[in-house]
């Protein structure tokens, strides 16, 4: 099947909901459209940011899952603890690849999970002294800590513990910034709201810590990396593109990043926002407060990646916009060479995506560089500004759908047969055994970098591995291939 | 009454509302002169907003208090 068309887009999402009862039916339709280019705002056409609902398979995580995960996690001189039972953050441990330089127990602690471990007489009596004295067991066993963030879990506050006045107290004793941050997991409907907690957090416990303090020097071309976590090395492979046309990259959220280099940020001059979704929240903060401007960009796939640098430049003076002319021709002959290679065997495969809240349209650049289609993609966790900008990325008439269930995304696999998913581990081996290639784009299946022109090198090869696989052709049981192909392999032996 | 951030956006101005994770361009404010700013501020999808006016134009971004105009 090539690309759909707007009917037949409708039809399918009408075919696959014809098995819900009324009612159901009438909540998903709302979170399933045909791309249409003329639509200026997605509140027309989609609906996001609601609650799942009991019944259906959603792979949504949780308000914890958003700041302990995502936004507070990847710093790597703090100590989060997951405040409450000891599974939230057991699971959650290291999971993430946000990769980091330092010595793990020593002077960086991203993967290591400290809990309170809440027991049942902690529930009853409150947690708040377990918890004082956790801080300062951590104090004495891991004195290069810099900083202790508290994420709550559930429990936290469902017994209404004040970990507030912990934090102050524990503050005053060790002139440690100490962070309470209040992401019980059952608030909002999403990770999302997490992300929007956690950045709420830094704005009024850790930003501002430094705003009476001049010694630090600037220069006119300080910026801040926001929004790039640096799975398997993303926010490295970004960072030399921009110091190489002249920047200095003062901090870089968070992934790869410390309490101080956020403390710092409110003295650059421009916030350079990856993650949309998880970010903006802050950035939006420092611009009304210090006057920073901030711009999203896109460092997946070349032609983003030279659009994204010209962007920045414009904010600079005309050396900048010179020297990131000169990046990307130094770059152009490197990511010819791996389109030229790659392209023949990738081009006109069609992907589906169902990621995140950033991914399911920045990827969409870089496949496109390599001659591939998307032809449908959704976010776990999207907001309408999401989709608004969704719109313009994607094919007229491509299949959209927000917070798909794992029945409507099989289903809509079934009839579209892509050649490739990109999705998270919940869906690799469904989808896998369906005999459908695929990647995973939140953890990058353990590659990356996927950004920059460093990036993409590797992300083509990834492609490539995965799609041209020769796995895929033993799916079928050699006695039920078709005559045809029998017949060519006859012939060919 | 929500609160909502009026910014400069690429050269337009636009309207944010925290809440609702939206932002949209702003196609009319009814006080924008040099002595009053403010006033019920229409969106171009048509949703309208009022803030109280203010006495000079601010300095964006700035935070508001809005009423459903």
């Amino acid at each position: 099947m090539s690309v759909m068309s707007r009917e037949e887009t409708e039809a399918l999402i009408n075919e696959v909901l014809e098995v819900y009862p009324a009612k159901a039916k009438k909540d998903r339709a709302k979170h399933l459209t045909a791309n249409d280019h003329e639509i200026e705002q997605s509140k027309k056409c989609i609906t996001s940011n609601k609650k799942s609902l009991p019944g259906v398979m959603t792979i949504r995580g949780c308000a914890y899952a958003g700041s302990r995960g995502v936004v507070w996690g990847p710093i790597k001189d703090m100590i989060h603890i997951s405040h409450g039972p000891v599974g939230c953050g057991q699971y959650s441990r290291s999971g993430r690849r946000n990769y980091y330089i330092g010595t793990t127990g020593v002077n960086a602690f991203v993967t290591m999970n400290f809990t309170s471990d809440f027991q049942e007489k902690d529930i009853v009596f409150g947690g708040d002294k377990k918890l004082a004295k956790l801080i300062e067991e951590i104090e004495q066993l891991f004195p290069l800590n810099k900083g202790i963030s508290i994420q709550s879990e559930c429990p936290i506050g469902l017994i209404g513990d004040d970990i507030e006045a912990v934090a102050k107290k524990s503050t005053a004793a060790t002139g440690k910034t100490v962070v309470p941050v209040r992401c019980e997991g059952f608030r909002g409907v999403s990770q999302s709201l997490g992300h929007h907690i956690a950045n709420d957090a830094i704005r009024d416990w850790a930003l501002d810590k430094r705003d009476d303090d001049n010694s630090f020097e600037t220069t006119p071309y300080d910026v801040a990396i926001i929004g790039d976590y640096n799975i398997g090395g993303d926010a490295w492979s970004s960072r030399i593109l921009l110091e190489e046309m002249g920047l200095r990259v003062v901090a870089q959220w968070s992934g790869d990043g410390t309490i101080s280099e956020m403390e710092l940020t409110p003295k650059v001059k421009l916030n350079l926002v990856h993650c949309y979704r998880s970010m903006n929240y802050i950035s939006r903060h420092m611009e009304e407060k210090y006057g920073i401007p901030w711009m999203e960009y896109n460092f997946f796939g070349p032609t983003k990646t030279d659009e994204s640098l010209r962007k920045i430049a414009a904010h600079f003076d005309e050396s900048i916009q010179k020297k990131a002319e000169e990046v990307i021709a130094k770059y152009k002959a490197e990511y010819d060479s791996v389109i030229a290679k790659y392209r023949p065997r990738l081009e006109g495969k069609k992907v589906m995506l169902y990621i995140g809240g950033l991914r399911p349209r920045h990827v969409i650049g870089a496949y496109e560089d390599l001659g591939m289609e998307v032809v449908g993609t959704g976010y776990e966790f999207a907001h309408n500004d999401d989709y608004d900008r969704t719109i313009k990325e994607m094919g007229n008439a491509t299949l959209i759908y927000d917070d798909v269930t794992g029945y409507e995304f099989e289903e809509f696999v079934k009839k579209i047969k892509p050649d490739l998913i990109g999705s998270g581990v919940k869906e690799k081996y469904i989808f896998q055994k369906m005999g459908i290639p695929f990647r995973q784009m939140h953890s990058w299946d353990y590659s990356g970098p996927y950004h920059g022109y460093d990036g993409f090198a590797i992300f083509a090869r990834d492609m490539d591995m995965t799609l041209n696989n020769p796995c895929w052709k033993q799916i079928q049981a050699p006695w039920k291939a078709d005559a045809a192909e029998e017949a060519a392999v006859a012939a060919s032996a | 009454m929500p609160n909502v951030m009026i910014r400069h956006n690429e050269g337009k101005m636009t309207l944010y509302v925290a809440k609702r994770d939206q932002e949209d361009e702003i196609a009319s404010i009814e006080f924008n002169s040099e002595d009053s700013w403010g006033g019920t501020i229409e969106l171009t999808d048509g949703t309208k907003y009022y803030v109280d006016p203010l006495d000079a134009p601010p300095k964006l971004p700035i935070t508001l208090r809005a009423k459903r105009g």
